[in-house]
Formats: structure tokens, C-alpha cells, sequence
């Protein structure tokens, strides 16, 4: 892979209202892997991320594979990016399907028609084609909008350069089964070779799915690097304000879940399998 | 699953076979007896045809109907247009005010024109109140989104009420210019304000024709930024639209379409609101139909409103604009009804 094969925003600075909401902001997120932005409320992620989709205006450059993306045409940036917006209200009475096939004529695959149901499928979908979006719960629009904008940059790598998937939230609204889902889809995107930029609230999640992990922490980055190196007790007890242990294991009665299990319980289902 | 690009294909063809019958129909239809089909079989018989027939139905009833075609798909049209770039179906030229920007500028234009360069006032002709019409079209719409759009979100609540203003104001400054027209002026307005095709004579057709074809022609190429719209501006930049540019020329297509209506019929309400709505019910919301079939059933529906206000108090005539008002109003309120919850009214 080349050396550009990134997303890459130098001395990115933000001021909304009298707010400086970001200050001199430095990210980098690689291709083939997922790079997750968190930190606490109003910390910046999401600003972080809209500048970068050019949505707030910002100083500072802003590189996609290479490329300035300030010097590029709206459609030169649709074919090589996605952008998944955190929430969306739509005007009209539009099917699920038209919605998605929107994602088609922005980008490379908008030949493939069927490109739209296999998208509808990989988030949980199938069979809401037909469907008003309007009709659907919160959290199934926001699988539409997900598969609008995997269907735009369908194929993670077009000509040996990567494409992006930029998500605000993916998971908010979602029930533990569908983030698993988008999840498992973003981390395939990665594996196929695409890059992946996700908002995260979810530090369970963050710490499953993402290779790299930038924490913002009032509008600046207080740390970046792998799971392991960023999400220890003491980083989070200060950019949290609060104690979050890290592989601790709580008091017997009170109940919890770790997501992370699922591979343990994969594993002893096989072998359960295996030996009855 | 039912495609519904393939309905709204189907709809087309229904809506061409339907218009061509109107038009028909309203070539037939009228307080003289000229008959078309008299007229066709002359013509068939290689007759002259009378004078009498050959007034009604070529200098009468034709320029009629083609002006009913031009202002039917225009209103329609901008209604649609307007709509997508408001994000909202409620938003209508004549509702929120474009339309009574276009009149006070026709009306200036009108009562001022004398005012003018002699050269220039031979220059622009007749084409000089339509022209008027499309500045004031646009300077109104450009105010109304300006006023009710902040940071990409538009406001339905300011936009009507933003409506409500400028169409007063418009008013207003239109009475004033009353005021100040001699006889022969005040005839003309008055016979303008009522909305009427009464009036039609081929030069109005011909001098409102370019900026109407213009603005008709731009529409197609606007249909995937509408679209795109729907999902909020970011979004649609997001998906490769250069979303400002496709504001511009919403805009300026509005701005055309009903101003040049406007200049030529005075103020014909609801067509804009109505027709989109029904083709939205029939076929959804996708602009690549909706708006060649808004114009389709824009154009049939004002000839059909116009038929009705021929005939029903026949010999005299009613205004069309009370026509497409009966039929429009309680449309508007079923719509503002049914989505008031979404709208938060």
C-alpha cells in the first residue's frame, strides 16, 4: 500500500460562537483499519470529525489519500468518501430503497444495481426495501443511512487507493445485537482493505473493534494509540472525571455484560458441539 | 417489490395522453360556438376556414391554451422545485410570498414602465413586465430563504410566517403604486389581479415563452440535487452534490417560472401545492419524475380549472385563480393537518 493510503488533518482549530471548540488538532487514521474518536461529552469528537467532512469551517489542512481535501470538487470527494451523518430527518416520503440507492449515484458502483439490497443486507435489513423510511424506529434509519453510505463506496479499494468510511455514532441508537452488526461490518471494510473513522460513545465497543484509538479531551487530543495503550484506568479517570477500571471484574451481585466475552462463548459452544 | 420509477414512467404517458385530450377538449369548449371539429373538417376539405372560426380558435382559444400550458407547468413545477429546496411540502410561490413579489414587480413595472429609456422600454417590449416579474421573484425568494434557513436548517414556522410578511408588504407597496396609475393602467391591473388567461394573446405567450423554457429546461438537471437534498445539506454535499450551486439555480428556476407566470395570468394560487402532493402520493418523491410529471398534470389541471371557470357562469367567466383556490385551499389544510406533529406546529 502506499504511503498516502491515509486521513491525515494537520493543526485543525475550531471556534464556534466565542467557543474555541478545537485547538491545533493533529489526526492521523490509516487505512485496513478502524480508527475510533472518543472522549467525553462536548470534548470535540464529533466537531473533530465535521471538520474533516468539511460541515464546520475550520483552519488547518485536511489530506484524503494525499490529496488536500479543500482543493477537491464535491463528487471527486463522494467517490473516495462516505459520510454517515449522526442523525437524519428526511423531507419526503421516500422507500427505504430510494433512499439507499442515493448512496449509487455518487459513487463508482452506480452500474450495480443490486449493490443497494446487498448493503440492506449486511446491516440487518433485508426485506425493508419497500418500506417508508419514516416509518421505521430510530435506530433502523439509522441502518438505512449505514447502508446509503456503504453503498456509495462499496468496494474498499478502487484502483489501489483506499476509500473511507466516515461514521458519526454508528451504534447510538442501536439494541447490542445491531452494533454488533455495524461493527462487524466496519471492521470487515477495514479487513478488505478501506478505511474506517468512527465518533464512539461506546468504550466496550472501541475497545473490540478499533486498531487505533484517538481520545479527545476539551477540544484537544490527550491520547492516541492502540486500545491497550489508550483505554488503561488512569487515562480514562482523568479525561472522564470519573473511575473506570479497566479488566476489573465488579462486586458478585451486581450483574455485568462484557461484549467482549463473545469470542470465550463462541469457543466453548464449538466445543461443546464437538463433544456431545 | 413494486419499483416505483417504473409507475412514475407509466405516469407520464397517462399524464401526456391526458393533457393532449384537455387541450382537446378546451379548444372545443367556450361561450361561441366555433367548432373544432367544424374548423378540422374545412381544413380536412381543403375549405377556408371562416373568419369567425378562424378568430375564436386561433387568436382566442389557442394563445389560451398555450398559455394555460406554459403558467400550468410553471406553477407546478417552481411549486415542486421550491418545495425540494425548502425541504418541505407546504413551501408554494404564491403561499409564502414569491408570487406577490413577482406581482409588485410586474405592477411597477406596469405603472413605471413610462418611467423608463423610451430605447429601453422599446427594447424589452413586451417581454419588459415578465422580465420585471422574474427580478421580483427572484429578490423574494433569495429574502425568504436568506430569513427562514440558518446553517443548512430551515425553519417551516418562520417560512410561512416570512410568507405571510412579504406578500403583506408586497401588497401594500402594490396598493400604493394604485394610486399613482392612470386609467388605462388601472384597467389593466385590474383584469391581471384577477388571474385570469383571459387575457392571453400570442404576444404575452411569446414574450413569457424564453424565460419559462428556460427555467422548465433547467429543471431536469436539478432533479438528483433535489434528491440529494431530501438528506439534509451536508449530506447531499456528502454524495458529490455541489449543493450551492443546485440552491442557485432552484432559485433562479423558481424565481422564472413563476414570475413569468405571474406577469402573464396575475395571481393563480395552489396549483404549485396541490400537484406535487398528488404525483408524491402516486409515484413518491423522486424528482426525476416529479417534476416532468408535475408539469404534465400543472398544465392539465390549470386548462381543466380554466374550462371550468369558462362554463360555469357561462357567458361571463370566473377568475381561474378561484378555481385552483376551491380546489387548492382545503388540499393545503389537509396536508398542514396530517403533518402537523412532523412540522412542529
Amino acid at each position: 500500500m502506499s504511503m498516502t493510503a491515509q486521513l491525515e488533518a494537520r493543526g485543525i482549530s475550531v471556534t464556534l460562537g466565542r467557543r474555541q471548540v478545537l485547538q491545533d488538532v493533529d489526526f492521523t487514521a490509516n487505512a485496513s483499519s478502524v480508527t475510533a474518536i472518543v472522549g467525553p461529552n462536548g470534548s470535540g469528537k464529533t466537531t473533530l470529525l465535521r471538520a474533516m467532512t468539511g460541515e464546520v469551517a475550520h483552519r488547518g489542512q485536511v489530506c484524503l489519500n494525499g490529496h488536500d481535501v479543500a482543493k477537491m470538487q464535491p463528487w471527486q470527494l463522494a467517490a473516495i468518501r462516505a459520510v454517515q451523518p449522526q442523525s437524519s430527518i428526511i423531507a419526503f416520503p421516500f422507500t427505504v430503497f430510494e433512499i439507499v440507492r442515493l448512496g449509487l449515484s455518487a459513487g463508482l458502483s452506480a452500474a450495480d444495481n443490486t449493490v443497494p439490497m446487498q448493503a440492506l443486507e449486511a446491516v440487518g435489513l433485508a426485506g425493508f426495501a419497500g418500506r417508508m423510511y419514516q416509518d421505521l424506529s430510530g435506530g433502523e434509519q439509522q441502518r438505512v443511512q449505514l447502508a446509503r453510505v456503504i453503498t456509495q463506496v462499496w468496494e474498499p479499494i478502487v484502483d489501489g487507493t483506499p476509500r473511507w468510511l466516515i461514521l458519526d455514532e454508528p451504534v447510538a441508537s442501536l439494541d447490542i445485537g445491531h452494533q454488533f452488526t455495524v461493527m462487524d461490518l466496519a471492521r470487515g471494510y477495514a479487513a478488505r482493505g478501506g478505511g474506517v473513522v468512527a465518533v464512539m460513545h461506546d468504550l466496550n465497543l472501541t475497545a473490540m473493534f478499533a486498531d487505533e484509538v484517538v481520545l479527545m479531551e476539551a477540544g484537544r487530543v490527550a491520547a492516541t494509540g492502540t486500545p491497550a495503550e489508550v483505554l488503561t484506568d488512569e487515562t480514562l479517570a482523568r479525561t472522564y472525571g470519573c473511575p473506570v477500571p479497566v479488566n476489573t471484574t465488579p462486586p458478585a451481585q451486581i450483574p455485568f455484560l462484557l461484549p467482549q466475552a463473545r469470542s470465550t462463548l463462541k469457543a466453548r459452544n464449538a466445543l461443546a458441539a464437538r463433544s456431545s | 417489490m413494486v419499483d416505483r420509477r417504473l409507475r412514475a414512467r407509466r405516469l407520464t404517458v397517462l399524464l401526456a395522453v391526458l393533457l393532449l385530450v384537455v387541450c382537446v377538449l378546451s379548444l372545443t369548449t367556450g361561450a361561441s360556438g366555433a367548432s373544432l371539429w367544424r374548423a378540422l373538417t374545412d381544413l380536412a376539405a381543403g375549405r377556408e376556414l371562416s373568419v369567425m372560426d378562424r378568430v375564436v380558435l386561433l387568436d382566442i382559444r389557442l394563445p389560451r391554451l398555450c398559455m394555460g400550458i406554459l403558467v400550468g407547468a410553471s406553477l407546478a413545477v417552481s411549486g415542486a422545485v421550491m418545495q425540494g429546496l425548502f425541504r418541505n411540502p407546504l413551501a408554494d410561490p404564491g403561499i409564502v410570498g414569491v408570487s406577490a413579489g413577482a406581482g409588485l414587480a410586474a405592477i411597477s413595472a406596469i405603472v413605471l414602465g413610462s418611467l423608463l429609456p423610451i430605447g429601453l422600454q422599446q427594447f424589452l417590449g413586451s417581454a419588459l413586465v415578465p422580465i420585471a416579474a422574474f427580478f421580483g421573484g427572484w429578490g423574494s425568494t433569495m429574502l425568504l430563504y436568506r430569513v427562514s434557513t440558518r446553517g443548512g436548517q430551515t425553519s417551516v414556522a418562520t417560512m410561512l410566517l416570512a410568507g405571510i410578511a412579504l406578500g403583506a408588504l408586497a401588497g401594500a407597496a402594490s396598493g400604493v403604486l394604485v394610486y399613482y396609475s392612470d386609467d388605462n393602467q388601472l384597467r389593466d391591473l385590474t383584469f391581471w389581479g384577477m388571474g385570469s388567461l383571459a387575457g392571453a394573446t400570442w404576444t404575452k405567450v411569446l414574450a413569457a415563452l424564453p424565460i419559462i423554457g428556460l427555467a422548465l429546461a433547467t429543471a431536469p438537471f436539478l432533479a438528483r440535487g433535489l434528491n440529494g437534498l431530501a438528506l439534509g445539506e451536508a449530506a447531499a454535499g456528502h454524495i458529490g452534490i455541489a449543493v450551492q450551486r443546485v440552491k442557485n439555480i432552484s432559485i433562479l428556476a423558481v424565481a422564472g417560472a413563476t414570475g413569468a407566470a405571474v406577469a402573464v395570468s396575475g395571481g393563480i394560487g395552489f396549483i404549485g401545492i396541490v400537484v406535487p402532493h398528488l404525483l408524491r402520493i402516486a409515484t413518491g418523491p423522486d424528482h426525476h419524475s416529479l417534476l416532468p410529471n408535475a408539469a404534465l398534470l400543472g398544465a392539465t389541471l390549470l386548462l381543466a380549472a380554466d374550462m371550468i371557470a369558462r362554463v360555469i357562469v357561462a357567458p361571463a367567466e370566473l377568475p381561474i385563480g378561484i378555481v385552483t383556490a376551491i380546489l387548492g385551499a382545503p388540499v393545503f389544510l389537509w396536508i398542514l393537518l396530517k403533518r402537523r406533529g412532523d412540522l412542529g406546529l
